[in-house]
């Protein structure tokens, strides 16, 4: 009995094989960067023994400190905006009849998912640049106004989807209970709705926060983000400190994505 | 609803348009939003493409074709002759090749691992879809510095062959065009894996049983019976991977330096030092046409998937 194979019909040679290959792939250059984060030695490549050293550094680098608050302030207001319009936009296009125009309206909303983001870059650092010429207003508007754009998209589909799969019966008992329509949406379709929105709301956070060719390209002078400011900082010879930011930032994504899986799979 | 819809009566009439209206005036906000800081701004890179570059940077408002001629010719300093410009073909070629070079690797190592997590069972599944997820949301920045840690010639492949004693001076692999290749391969490979998956999970294994019965051997069903079926998610991973590999910025310009441009450096270089930006503005409405061509394909080759 020992010496006899089994033939699995799902078995195709070298696959697995691969495929654990390509996981340690994955996962190897991550985990040594976060490994090294924790490096005694200022070399990224000679271990000097366990020290949370580069994580004061960072902390105490004021550049760091200014660009972790910036990108937090940016990715809250944009994820803010763009949940609050992709909720109305996604009652507006689902359980409805096919009306006119609702092509349009998915094209324009999946728009930012498709335009290479160098493109978009470029037109809005041409129209932003008019503007900014034209107003002199130079703040943080420019970038929230372009991080709540592009993460429409992100903060729409986990919206759209909960919604599709809510069905219209509890809407009509309310309707006939002598609910208005505020106060059906207030107290019946938003409270279902709200994982849905929580979940789209993390996703346009995590999207913002991650942003780099945008904001390099519309911010203005000194408006680093933490992104722009590793960017940046990759051009010089490399301090582990970037492992010390790239970890924080690498954690917090973790932490939102799981929060996100959590909020979507109760839906089954 | 009944194929034959009956004329509506006024009162259905009223409802219908007034939720038509309620719909659009939901979506109202997000389509303002859009149209100023997304949409509206690629109507103006279209004008400014055709206007005359200004002498220190910006434009002239002045009509000029120089920035599209300017894409694969360039004028001569001394007798104003156009020439083909070599420089820009050559980045075109190489952003082409890095593309296409990239998705058929990220397809070769994606489809087994795609394969692989399809087959598990379905607590496993999870798991193992939850750990190509990771990496395909982490900060594409630190996806980049971490490659470019494993490669670069202090970084843990060379240090580790020179303390082996395989080689005695450091293999140069960053700044190349190899470097920019490993460097896309690793960034996009989820992009590859997560469609493929999606057409895997949906594959009926049967089909697999039919095809052994049939004496067909493992490489025959895995040609005759699993890739056609799974068609669907391979274009599907390969315009994902495709489109924005050829509009990769961060990724040449951390790994491929100055010299090993791609078509997204080469578009930012213009409104930089090199300041011709009805050319920038031209090779981007060029690079937006490519990538909407080639959605458009996958678009209606996966309608004639589902109309089949």
């Amino acid at each position: 009995m020992s010496k006899q194979r089994s033939f699995n019909v799902t078995d195709l040679p070298g696959f697995t094989t691969i495929a654990i290959l390509a996981f340690l792939a994955l996962y190897a250059p991550i985990l040594t960067l976060v490994v090294y984060s924790f490096n005694d030695a200022s070399s990224i490549t000679v271990w000097g023994g366990f020290s949370l050293r580069w994580y004061e550094i960072a902390w105490q680098n004021t550049a760091v400190k200014e660009a972790t608050l910036r990108s937090l302030i940016i990715a809250t207001s944009a994820s803010v905006i763009a949940t609050t319009v992709a909720t109305l936009a996604a009652l507006g296009t689902t359980r409805t009849a096919p009306f006119k125009g609702q092509t349009a309206i998915y094209a324009m909303i999946n728009q930012p998912l498709m335009v290479p983001e160098i493109v978009t870059a470029v037109a809005l650092l041409i129209f932003f640049g008019i503007i900014k010429k034209a107003t002199d207003y130079l703040g943080l508007g420019y970038l929230i106004a372009a991080h709540a754009a592009f993460c429409v998209p992100f903060a729409y589909l986990p919206i759209r989807a909960r919604l599709e799969g809510m069905d219209l019966s509890l809407e009509t008992a309310a309707a006939d209970l002598y609910a208005n329509r505020w106060m059906t949406l207030r107290r019946i379709t938003l409270p279902l709705l709200a994982p849905g929105i929580a979940a789209g709301a993390m996703l346009a956070f995590v999207i913002s926060l991650d942003d780099v060719v945008i904001t390099e390209f519309v911010k203005t002078g000194g408006q680093e983000t933490l992104p722009t400011y590793m960017l940046g900082q990759m051009r010089r010879a490399i301090s582990p400190e970037v492992n010390a930011i790239s970890t924080g930032l690498l954690a917090l994504t973790v932490l939102l994505l799981t929060a996100f899986f959590l909020l979507t799979r109760r839906r089954d | 609803m009944s194929p034959q819809p009956l004329p509506l009566s006024a009162v259905e009439q009223a409802i219908t348009r007034d939720t038509v209206r309620r719909n659009w005036l939901f979506s109202t906000p997000a389509l303002v939003l859009l149209s100023l800081a997304a949409t509206g701004p690629l109507l103006i890179v279209l004008v400014y493409s055709f206007l005359t570059p200004g002498k220190y940077g910006n434009v002239e408002w002045a009509f000029s074709l120089d920035g599209w001629v300017g894409i694969l010719f360039t004028r001569d300093i001394f007798d104003g002759t156009l020439g083909l410009a070599d420089a820009h073909l050559k980045i075109f070629w190489r952003s082409v090749r890095l593309s296409l070079l990239t998705t058929m690797i990220t397809f070769g190592v994606g489809f087994p691992t795609a394969w692989f997590i399809a087959t598990r069972p379905p607590k496993a599944r999870a798991l193992w879809l939850f750990l190509i997820t990771i990496p395909f949301w982490t900060n594409l920045l630190i996806r980049t510095f971490a490659i470019n840690e494993v490669i670069r010639n202090e970084g843990i492949v060379n240090s580790a062959l020179i303390w082996a004693g395989v080689i005695s001076r450091p293999i140069q692999i960053v700044y190349t065009d190899t470097a920019v290749l490993i460097g896309m391969a690793y960034v996009y490979l989820p992009l590859m894996v997560l469609p493929l998956f999606a057409a895997i999970d949906r594959f009926d294994m049967r089909l697999v049983e039919a095809g052994y019965d049939l004496y067909a051997s493992r490489w025959q069903v895995l040609r005759r019976v699993i890739l056609p079926i799974v068609k669907p998610g391979i274009i599907a991973g390969s315009i994902l991977v495709f489109v924005p590999s050829l509009g990769a910025y961060v990724t040449p310009r951390v790994l491929g330096g100055g010299k090993n441009m791609m078509i997204g450096n080469f578009i930012e270089l213009q409104f930089g030092q090199g300041r011709n930006w009805p050319l920038g503005a031209a090779l981007s409405i060029l690079l937006l046409v490519i990538v909407m061509v080639a959605l458009l394909f996958y678009v209606r080759a996966a309608n004639r998937e589902v109309g089949k």
